[in-house]
């Protein structure tokens, strides 16, 4: 049997597109890891998902408390939609994923950029979505080194070993 | 698992090269696995060595690391390039990290 040589994994592009607190966190764990490991990565942050980027924003993350399966009351029983759209409920379910993950040591939004960008991730806003919501650079966090297209993204995310992950 | 001599003593190491006992650890095996690592070890490595096994048991991330006061996190990445939650706990004989963060 041929020996298996696996080409390691050197490099992440990760493009963050939503904006729900599970979206943009899989894509901050992602890139943590990366960078954790030795690996290069960088982030695209564009449509909804500039808003965990976007100082407004970014320190207020919902998940979906109506039409997401995976939400359970606490106990196991499955959340009842209707009371997922009750004023409040979403906002009050956010604070408490929020505070899970901070007992587990994932960092708040703007502190895991703190991290990701300290282990040497780079951080970038996608020019297209700025422009659709009327952004500017100084409304986006002190973490994106730029507003750049897809295209300016691709170019940088070649090479061997390099993967292209969208969550 | 397998037999490896560091710095003269004969010690049980995990495939990956992280000791299996973290008792017989101490810094002439630091300073040698450290060197397999190209890192040469300072007072700073050190500091932040000994907060690492103090806090081996206590699920160590590298968030807890940037937050000990020794060193921030940036600081983290530069003393113990390429992974340092790894390599640091590999230079202070601790099992291998299990964290995501």
């Amino acid at each position: 049997m041929a020996e298996k040589k696996d080409t390691q994994v050197k490099k992440v592009a990760i493009i963050c597109a939503k904006a729900s607190l599970e979206d943009v966190y899989a894509s901050l764990v992602l890139a943590n890891g990366a960078v954790m490991e030795g690996m290069e990565a960088k982030i695209f942050f564009t449509f909804f998902g500039l808003d965990a980027i976007t100082k407004k924003h970014m320190k207020k993350l919902h998940t979906a408390s109506v039409g997401n399966p995976g939400m359970r009351m606490p106990g196991g029983l499955p959340f009842p939609t209707l009371l997922g759209a009750l004023p409040g409920v979403e906002a009050g379910v956010s604070a408490m994923m929020r505070k899970q993950m901070d007992d587990i040591d994932v960092p708040p939004v703007d502190e895991f950029l703190d991290m990701i960008t300290a282990g040497g991730g780079e951080i970038y806003a996608c020019k297209l979505a700025v422009d659709m919501f009327k952004l500017k650079k100084e409304d986006l966090s002190d973490h994106v080194i730029d507003i750049i297209t897809i295209g300016d993204f691709y170019a940088m995310a070649g090479g061997e070993g390099s993967q292209i992950i969208f969550t | 698992m397998a037999q490896k001599t560091i710095a003269g003593v004969n010690l049980e190491v995990t495939e990956d090269g992280y000791l299996e006992d973290s008792t017989q650890w101490n810094e002439e095996i630091a300073k040698e696995i450290a060197k397999e690592e190209g890192i040469e070890l300072t007072d700073k490595h050190f500091e932040v060595i000994n907060f690492i096994r103090e806090n081996a048991d206590a699920g160590l991330t590298i968030r807890k690391v940037g937050k000990s006061g020794i060193v921030d996190i940036k600081g983290f990445y530069e003393l113990f390039p390429g992974g340092p939650l790894k390599i640091a706990s590999k230079i202070a004989g601790i099992k291998k990290p299990t964290s995501c963060v």
